[in-house]
């Protein structure tokens, strides 16, 4: 058995309004930071994970992602894996 | 119909199942029971509510969680059986997090917890959930919710208003929902969620009984 270290990134997808986002992006300009154009709050989930093999694993997180970790409704995912 | 029962579910962090049940029982005279959300034995309820409250705590999201519980595994045989489904609040959010009704609710665009009585249109008769006695068409309900806003893509809301599934839409939207909705049915109309209380609107001397059709309507085949 192989044991990779799966990063998942979950965002709300660009149509959706981003309040707590919006709100940190003020305060982020009240703090004096200049420039920023954009800021959006996602949600990073870190998975230690068993598997035959890269396909198998990259099975059973696209699952996860699908059907737990996101609702695809309103979020998108993308995750990053590495052998351990 | 003497035995009609309702099953309240319960989950870890459900706060409206006392009120739920004591408005049916209190104001209605509808038996109710509650049902632990690791129990699929629906086989002695007539009609379920899924109450308000934090299921789980609303980690990861809210809803996402009791999903996955056996009880609203068992629920899919449930509604396609005919029977009734009220989600309130917590409840709504569930049946959209598990594919019972579309779009999904997501924070409010001011970001407040909203703690208010809200006047509702009623949209659509479909299941008959809120056919009243005095007919009215606008409704006083009391929401309370940090994540009521409903959305939901362009086609999906186009299937929403063509198909006359948007039950109910705030009057003056206190939270950014998409066309104001605060209440969808499915396509049958035997499945009812909403953000608004009924159960907290039962009783006059509590503000109101415009909740109390939307309970009763439980009974209805």
């Amino acid at each position: 058995m192989d044991q990779f270290a799966v990063k998942v990134f979950v965002r709300l997808r660009p149509s959706v309004l981003d309040p707590a986002g919006e709100a940190t992006k003020s305060a982020s300009i009240k703090l004096g930071a200049e420039g920023i154009k954009s800021l959006r709050i996602g949600k990073m989930i870190e998975v230690k994970i068993e598997g035959n093999g890269e396909n198998e694993v990259r099975g059973k997180i696209d699952l996860l992602c699908d059907r737990l970790f996101a609702n695809t409704v309103i979020e998108d995912y993308e995750y990053s894996l590495e052998k351990l | 119909m003497d035995n009609f029962t309702v099953g309240v579910v319960v989950f870890p962090g459900s706060n409206c199942d006392r009120d739920v049940s004591w408005a049916l029982e209190g104001c209605l005279d509808i038996r109710t029971k509650y049902l632990w959300h690791e129990s699929s034995d629906l086989s002695d309820v007539d009609a379920i509510v899924l109450p308000g409250g934090f299921s789980y705590g609303d980690y990861l999201r809210c809803g996402a969680i009791a999903r996955f519980s056996p009880l609203i595994n068992a629920l899919d045989e449930f509604v396609k059986s005919g029977k009734r489904v009220l989600g309130i609040c917590n409840g709504f959010q569930i049946l959209t997090e598990s594919g019972f009704l579309p779009g999904a609710l997501v924070a409010n665009k001011n970001l407040n917890f909203i703690c208010d009585d809200v006047e509702l249109d009623i949209v659509s008769s479909k299941g008959g959930w809120f056919n009243n006695v005095d007919e009215k068409q606008t409704i006083k309900l009391p929401i309370a919710h940090g994540e009521g806003r409903y959305h939901c893509d362009s086609d999906t809301l186009k299937k929403l208003v063509d198909n006359e599934l948007i039950a109910l839409r705030y009057k003056n939207n206190p939270n950014g929902s998409s066309f104001d909705i605060a209440g969808i049915t499915n396509e049958k109309g035997n499945v009812l969620g909403l953000m608004p209380h009924p159960e907290r609107a039962c009783d006059e001397t509590i503000g109101g009984t415009d909740g109390l059709f939307t309970l009763k309507s439980l009974m209805l085949k």
